[in-house]
């Protein structure tokens, strides 16, 4: 490699390990960038086999705009320890990512992921609507920033999740089948610990009870309008991401992701 | 967009000039988070203050407050639309003018956007998703051409 960045950062990332995150606000960057990452990526996915052309484009752009905000999320998880976004995202193992599990699931069909978008995406709405009055100054300027984009993405999946459930038999079935699959793992989406606790009292994190009560009206609301019901909480709620405890789907997502990063340390062009 | 300045397009905030040790800070703001482009805008602006003689340049990329399209001047709209680019519609800050109203649209916000090809004023939305993240897609039912217009800040 002749470029001098690329040699530089080479010899630095090459075999390193990388350290857990230090202060409890990284950690709680890092869950949030992790979200963001894997759901950027599994959009990606689409590329090439979405239903048309304006479908492409607006998955395309909607994982970009996820993209951005991974960036943000975990150059600032790396903070304390020197870490940037390329060694978080493309140096850790399943064991050490950090999202909610119903990001890391494999794509299904486009109602699958339209479902998953919708309940995502209005989670993440209410989520950066209360980070814009985050006590932490770089959290709060974050999402005082992508709130005005996630508005976008919550509409674009609303629309197509009425235009499904409400549309024909067979797109009717499939987005209920999609709310069926889905709905157990939101739980994990509101499911509070240690950590959230101690950064909410802190008026750092967001309360996840006032989400999932705000999330619960809006999805309910689309959901009504949509013909299709919402699903009863079982006693099944999956969860574990936030822990390390991932699906086989997220080994075989990072295989695929970080495998020009890890035959290349530290390539850049 | 080689056509349009990144001033006029309203991504660049405060400059903080040391006219004694030769350095300048400049405050930069992407449209979107996840902007290809605000890359390449950091290197040519910090290329660009190098070149004209800048001993020193320090580019800080603020999210706060956030760019919106009201940040994009009348001479960036007019750039834009020569382009064929519909500029937002509404009133541009004027410079240097922070303190100045902002507009603030409660609900839907009306989708007027004006043809830059024909000039008509009613146009129909394709896709809220366009070419570039800071774009959506219309079209316009006279000229019955397609265009990309400039994205409200929700």
């Amino acid at each position: 490699m002749t470029d001098t960045r690329a040699t530089e950062m080479g010899a630095a990332e090459a075999g390193a390990i990388v350290r857990p995150v230090e202060k409890p606000v990284e950690e709680y960057a890092l869950r949030l960038g992790d979200d963001a990452l894997l759901l950027s990526h599994r959009l990606s996915e689409w590329l090439t086999r979405a239903p048309d052309l304006e479908e492409e484009v607006a998955l395309a752009n909607i994982a970009l705009d996820l993209l951005g905000q991974a960036r943000y999320l975990l150059s600032l998880a790396g903070q304390s320890t020197a870490q940037n976004e390329d060694v978080l995202a493309f140096r850790r193992s399943d064991r050490e990512y950090r999202n909610a599990l119903i990001v890391e699931l494999a794509n299904g069909d486009f109602a699958h992921t339209i479902v998953r978008l919708l309940f995502f995406s209005t989670y993440q709405r209410a989520l950066y609507r209360s980070l814009a009055h985050s006590a932490d100054a770089n959290l709060a300027a974050f999402a005082g920033k992508a709130l005005s984009e996630v508005a976008y993405h919550v509409e674009y999946a609303a629309g197509w999740v009425v235009r499904l459930g409400d549309g024909t038999e067979e797109s009717h079935d499939r987005a209920a089948a999609a709310v069926a699959e889905l709905w157990p793992y939101t739980a994990e989406l509101f499911a509070a610990d240690d950590l959230v606790n101690a950064l909410a009292t802190e008026g750092i994190a967001a309360d996840p009870a006032v989400l999932h009560a705000e999330w619960s009206e809006q999805i309910e609301a689309v959901l009504a309008q949509a013909t299709l019901g919402v699903e009863p909480t079982g006693v099944w709620r999956p969860g574990g991401g936030r822990s390390g405890l991932h699906t086989e789907a997220l080994s075989y997502l990072l295989a695929e992701m970080q495998s020009v990063h890890r035959a290349h340390p530290g390539a850049a062009w | 967009m080689p056509y349009i300045t990144l001033g006029d397009l309203g991504v660049v905030g405060a400059v903080r000039v040391d006219e004694d040790a030769r350095s300048v800070h400049v405050e930069l703001t992407p449209t979107y988070l996840g902007c290809p482009a605000t890359e390449v805008i950091q290197q040519d602006v910090k290329a660009a203050l190098l070149d004209a003689g800048w001993r020193s340049v320090a580019i800080e990329m603020r999210f706060d407050p956030p760019w919106t399209p009201e940040r994009i001047t009348q001479q960036g709209r007019a750039k834009l639309a020569a382009e064929g680019i519909a500029p937002p519609t509404g009133h541009a800050r004027s410079k240097g003018a922070e303190s100045a109203p902002v507009f603030v649209t409660l609900g839907r916000p009306p989708a007027e956007v004006r043809c830059p090809h024909c000039g008509a004023a009613q146009t129909d939305l394709l896709s809220a998703f366009g070419p570039a993240p800071c774009q959506e897609l219309r079209r316009c039912p006279s000229c019955r051409e397609p265009f990309p217009a400039i994205k409200r800040t929700r």
